[in-house]
């Protein structure tokens, strides 16, 4: 078993984290859009050591019939970890962590899409995780939003999303894994940058309720970094300033 | 859905093309597409190898954990190959367990890497019958463009070749064993399509194939493992010939598995 060690102190004296960054910076991302031939849609998102690749297939017909919508699309989200991605080899297959990461991204990420411009089709998002150093829900759903772009499908605004949390009584951007597996709370959070309306929100550890506004605004400023980035991604592939 | 509809017209195209010798994408009938091959990918894995094949895009991982041996291999590690087709690979895939296509993907992979005796599994013994190293090798096919077995199998064996067992992280003396890779397997695919045999398919092509020859060979040239595929029959003179082109075209790829690792 590989053990996440616990530092002695997340925070040096000089207000710098164990990986050497700032309490509210991101760590190194890079976001490239259109990456595989055969989806409708795709991205590739780094983020540290995160490696993950989205697809989107559709608007397309429903299997089966049963769960279409008359009146609107639906999105189906499926977060899946590759064997290989995390320190004990994960065994393939879903689990109750996945399915649970899979239904709240998939609600965050249909608030975005103008589904009712697609009446009994689906969206179908696939998120696979090459390899995952905390942070991989919200860096899918970065990743998803953009495969979604990519794929031609209108949205209201892409999905940027990161996580803050709480070590060593201080609140800080993006839980990398020490501070993900020792630290105090985690909060993921994702938003439509633009109108800055929050579609994916959860916590789990404990925090005060000024702790909990705080560590929004910052989870937000993430997103916004993360959004030019996204922004960024889709203009290098398909031009435009 | 288990099939992807693929116009006539287009069909015909590409079967009139290969009868006059030609594909395409301007490949000759024996001619791969282009190899990329990205090793130590995954940090968090103990091997892994990212391979694109033209469109086709695949990435591996080898874990590896202690382990009971099997009981009538006291004296051996142990090697499970899994192969999995992401559903974010082609419109026709579904997410849920290996399906038909998976499994024989996975066998064939491991078949050329048992068989060549790539791993001596020997030398995985950490105490007989108590104690081995378990090797599991995942195939992740990410974008199907065609010819799976072919990069799944550079994959595989790119990832291992980079792999190195994580004694410290099992408390192991590093002097007791070793992952030594003692061979390159490599497999080469032949698709019948009319009078043509045409190698390193795109799905497309695939699709248009009559029959299927997949052969593996070992550094030495020895050929370690066949699976013939897909309906329709080959002649044993076809064989010969798949046989003998194979081997050569192996010897092409596993340069370049070499170059770039």
């Amino acid at each position: 078993m590989v053990k996440v060690e616990k530092p002695d102190e997340f925070i040096d004296e000089e207000g710098k984290r164990v990986d050497g960054r700032d309490l509210n910076e991101l760590r190194p991302v890079k976001i490239e859009a259109n990456v595989l031939n055969r989806a409708d849609g795709s991205c590739y998102i780094e983020l540290g050591d995160n490696k993950i690749y989205a697809a989107v297939y559709g608007p397309r017909e429903v299997h089966p019939r049963h769960l279409q919508e008359p009146d609107r699309a639906i999105v189906r989200y499926k977060y899946s970890m590759a064997p290989f991605s995390v320190s004990d080899r994960k065994r393939p297959g879903p689990g109750r962590r996945s399915k649970e990461i899979s239904k709240v991204s998939e609600e965050a990420l249909e608030s975005a899409i103008f589904l009712e411009k697609y009446p009994k089709s689906v969206i179908d998002v696939f998120v696979e995780i090459v390899e995952s150093a905390a942070g991989t829900r919200t860096t899918s759903l970065t990743a998803a939003s953009v495969a979604c772009a990519d794929a031609g499908i209108p949205m209201r605004d892409l999905i940027a999303s990161c996580a803050s949390g709480k070590i060593d009584e201080e609140i800080v951007l993006d839980l990398n894994e020490p501070e993900d597996n020792h630290g105090d709370a985690d909060v993921p959070v994702a938003m439509m940058p633009r109108t800055e309306d929050i579609t994916l929100l959860q916590m789990d550890g404990d925090l005060t309720a000024e702790e909990i506004d705080e560590a929004i605004d910052l989870a937000k400023e993430g997103c916004k970094q993360l959004y030019e980035e996204q922004k960024n991604a889709l203009k290098s592939k398909y031009g435009g300033k | 859905m288990d099939e992807e509809i693929i116009a006539e017209i287009e069909k015909d195209y590409i079967f009139d093309l290969i009868q006059k010798g030609t594909r395409s994408d301007e490949r000759n009938l024996e001619e791969y597409r282009d190899i990329n091959i990205e090793t130590n990918y995954v940090k968090k894995a103990d091997g892994s190898a990212k391979v694109s094949l033209g469109d086709t895009k695949v990435v591996t991982g080898v874990k590896m954990e202690t382990g009971e041996p099997f009981e009538d291999t006291p004296d051996q590690g142990v090697l499970i190959t899994n192969a999995e087709l992401n559903a974010m690979a082609s419109p026709v895939y579904e997410p849920g367990p290996p399906g038909k296509e998976a499994t024989e993907i996975s066998r064939v992979v491991d078949r050329g890497i048992r068989e060549s005796e790539a791993i001596d599994l020997k030398s995985l013994c950490i105490e007989e019958g108590e104690e081995v190293w378990m090797v599991f090798v995942d195939v992740h096919v990410i974008d199907q463009g065609g010819n799976l077995f072919d990069v799944s199998m550079i994959s595989a064996i790119s990832a291992l070749l980079t792999a190195e067992i994580p004694y410290e992280q099992y408390d192991k003396d590093p002097e007791a064993t070793s992952l030594n890779i003692n061979t390159i397997p490599v497999s080469c695919t032949a698709l019948k399509c009319g009078n043509g045999i045409i190698y390193d398919p795109t799905y497309i092509e695939e699709r248009i194939g009559e029959t299927r020859l997949t052969v593996i060979t070992d550094s030495s040239e020895n050929i370690v493992g066949m699976q013939k595929g897909l309906g329709g029959s080959w002649t044993q003179e076809e064989i010969k010939e798949v046989v003998k082109t194979s081997t050569q075209k192996g010897k092409e790829i596993r340069k370049t598995i070499k170059s770039s690792i």
